[in-house]
């Protein structure tokens, strides 16, 4: 085993509920390309390092393509790095080799996006929650197991608990669905839920209870919970911190109020300037207007120079197209990549007097 | 009951529907039902809507609610099971009879006039919606054949304008659709909904599948075509923040009825329907001060199994006996401005966004949970 990692030195938000959890440090995934030049490698996620804290809350948001769903599969054990470490409780551990990968899962549960894809059409609700009780909790006999059910389903609210467990998915509403998706990822008694767009597929109206309810049990089970996301918004009042991810790397991190209401990370603004403003009704829709006029899909690959951002970004200089910025501290709590901070945030580096010096990650 | 012509001459008032001739698009009465051997369910219920020129109304409601049964229906392209059972629907744009064509009684070949020429349509997913195997240029090219007779060299400069109008290098038009980005085939979309100049667009969720970014660059850019072709948008999305931000006026629909509509300040200041309320405080925003956020309990209903009535009443915290036996139809909100109409003759106006009502957000939480079955 190597050496423990050197921890970052930013104090997230997050590790004020709790003890780390699960870590991922340093994670890098590349995929080979068979098109292009011979051997270019496409690094969907580069040297991405986040922690999950018991009883709190970290969002990974991005839009698609910026690599977050992988990240959030390796830490699963689905998705092998090609670099970087998993730490479980401070050991490393490796989640995808065969014999680890079904105790991980009874530490570690995931929930996606579709409901209508992640739960099998031709089995009932009780066969899908059936089958992890009997894996992962080993409970014994038919009593222990039902009344079993019977507690999950009531702890994601679908009740009567007996009228769903007879039912297939597709008698179900969206926002069932993903409850039964939920309740299934509570059977192995998981302390870390990686949910990967939980809400994006359901109607606006039963987002909200959805999110909730996760918040609900985070507490109740005091889970560490990565909540992925392309909902800058839901972020801020979901999450304890936030990761802002771009063509697979951190661009930004820090407590969720703060990152949304004061961005620093010019994708950042970016992407809370872009987000609808239900108070604006005079029909202007403020467009940061340089952004968009350069509209290249940020580069990930692994032959790309420079600040992936730097082809959109309106700060960006020499220095930004020929070197990777990387991800600095601000404060205690926040860290951005950016070279330019001081002429795209210069409130924020004020406030802390240049001591941009120190790398986070080693 | 259609709403009464409120007096102005011209449109000069935003938050005044458009008094009934004038509306380019007039939909009267809609009712469309999808058949399922002896059962009906009723997808639009009775819908009154109209478009004035130029102007953007946003439809807004959950899957299921009607709302693309509606703007499809209004377009004759509802296949069987769908059918049209009541209503009627006029196009009055400055190239046809003034009187008004009505959509509903036109053969396939008047019909194959009007479209992309009067009223256009960009869909949700363009991927799906454009020919994978033929070019940008042939696409574009084939709805410019339709419709204009233009020489060679005038159909190619036309193209390259159509181009160039949604922000896409000329050189794209030899692409096939698999080689843009979701984006761009979205643009391409939308220059394809104004390559003849049509005076109603209408635009299906064209841009829930994008990032929000992308998303932004296209609002603005339709913004701003708009304000140069003048052409009028129905704009349909589930999502009622940016209708705030980018629609004249808003249509809320629920279970395929309409249950409130008005100008996007009325909406936003003095929202009527317990509806609109319960959705207005059930996104989360970015910007401002954080709100506490209520949502609606329950599940979207199912409109199999509506209940006589209203059809929210099993979601609604004010519901009452006399919700059960209402006539849904919608009427002018007592102290609001003109053209400001909710279904639910009940409930007093007071800004729900922001300051979402007490027992408002304790009624989320104590509700009984997507109890029906």
């Amino acid at each position: 085993m190597s050496a423990p990692p050197t921890r970052t030195e930013l104090l997230p938000a997050a590790a004020a509920r709790g003890p780390l959890v699960l870590e991922g440090h340093a994670l890098s995934k590349d995929f080979r390309l068979s098109r292009g030049p011979r051997g270019s490698v496409l690094s969907a996620v580069r040297d991405v390092s986040l922690g999950l804290y018991r009883s709190a809350v970290v969002a990974l948001v991005g839009e698609s393509g910026s690599g977050k769903s992988t990240v959030a599969r390796m830490l699963a054990g689905q998705e092998r790095p090609t670099g970087g470490q998993i730490l479980l409780d401070g050991a490393e551990i490796r989640p995808w080799a065969h014999r680890a990968f079904r105790s991980y899962k009874g530490e570690v549960q995931m929930i996606f996006q579709d409901p209508f894809a992640s739960l099998n059409p031709v089995h009932t609700v009780g066969y899908s929650l059936r089958r992890p009780v009997h894996l992962h909790q080993r409970a014994k006999g038919k009593d222990a197991v039902a009344a079993e059910l019977r507690r999950l389903l009531e702890r994601v609210r679908l009740t009567p608990a007996e009228q769903f467990l007879g039912k297939y998915p597709h008698e179900l509403s969206g926002g069932q669905r993903q409850r039964v998706a939920i309740a299934r990822a509570l059977a192995a008694r998981p302390r870390v839920l990686l949910a990967d767009e939980p809400v994006s597929m359901l109607d606006v109206s039963i987002r909200l209870e959805v999110l909730d309810l996760i918040d609900e049990l985070r507490s109740q089970f005091e889970l560490a919970v990565l909540y992925v996301t392309h909902d800058i918004a839901s972020a801020r009042y979901f999450a304890d911190d936030t990761l802002v991810m771009y063509a697979g790397e951190i661009v930004e991190r820090g407590p969720s109020e703060d990152l949304t209401q004061q961005p620093a990370h010019p994708y950042t603004q970016l992407l809370v300037a872009s987000s609808p403003d239900p108070d604006s009704l005079d029909r202007t829709l403020a467009t940061p207007a340089p952004m968009g006029a350069v509209r290249r899909a940020g580069s990930a690959l692994s032959t790309t120079v420079g600040c992936r951002f730097s082809p959109r970004c309106p700060f960006a200089d020499d220095r930004c197209r020929t070197q990777s910025p990387p991800l600095l501290p601000i404060n205690s709590q926040r860290a951005a990549a950016c070279w330019r901070l001081d002429v795209a945030a210069p409130e924020l580096l004020s406030e802390t007097g240049e001591e941009r010096s120190v790398p986070m990650t080693t | 009951m259609t709403p009464a012509p409120a007096g102005a001459v011209n449109g000069s008032q935003p938050e005044q529907p458009p008094a009934g001739s004038q509306a380019v698009l007039e939909i009267r009465d809609l009712s469309i039902v999808y058949r399922a051997g002896d059962a009906e369910v009723k997808a639009v219920d009775h819908v009154d809507l109209a478009l004035a020129p130029g102007e953007t109304v946003g439809l807004a409601g959950e899957s299921g609610s009607g709302k693309s049964t509606l703007a499809l229906g209004a377009c004759r392209l509802l296949r069987p099971p769908a059918v049209i059972t009541g209503g009627s629907v006029i196009y009055r744009g400055s190239r046809v009879a003034k009187e008004g064509v009505e959509i509903l009684d036109q053969g396939s070949r008047e019909l194959r006039k009007l479209r992309w020429r009067e009223i256009s349509i960009v869909f949700q997913s363009a991927m799906n919606a454009l020919n994978p195997v033929l070019r940008v240029r042939d696409q574009l090219g084939d709805v410019l054949d339709a419709h204009l007779h233009l020489k060679r060299d005038e159909k190619r400069a036309r193209l390259e304008t159509l181009l160039d109008l949604v922000g896409i290098p000329r050189d794209r038009l030899r692409s096939y659709p698999h080689e843009l980005s979701g984006g761009m085939r979205q643009r391409v979309m939308i220059a394809m909904a104004l390559a003849v100049d049509p005076e109603v667009v209408i635009m299906d969720e064209p841009t829930t599948a994008l990032d929000v970014v992308v998303q932004r660059e296209i609002l603005a850019q339709i913004v701003e075509l708009q304000k140069r072709l003048h052409f009028a948008v129905l704009f349909i999305t589930h999502d009622l923040s940016l209708l705030l931000e980018i629609a004249d006026r808003i249509a809320v629909m629920y279970a395929g009825q309409l249950v409130e509509v008005g100008s996007a300040e009325q909406i936003h200041n003095r929202p009527a329907h317990p509806y609109t309320r319960g959705l207005l405080a059930s996104f989360p925003s970015v910007h401002g001060t954080r709100r506490t956020l209520a949502g609606i309990p329950g599940t979207p209903p199912d409109l199999r199994s509506l209940p006589p009535g209203c059809p929210f009443v099993p979601r609604c915290r004010y519901a009452a006996e006399p919700c059960r036996s209402i006539d849904m139809r919608v009427r002018p909100v007592a102290g609001s401005g003109a053209g400001h109409l909710s279904a639910c003759p009940f409930v007093v106006p007071e800004p729900a966004i922001g300051t979402p009502h007490p027992q408002m957000s304790t009624a989320a939480k104590t509700a009984p949970e997507e109890s029906r079955s």
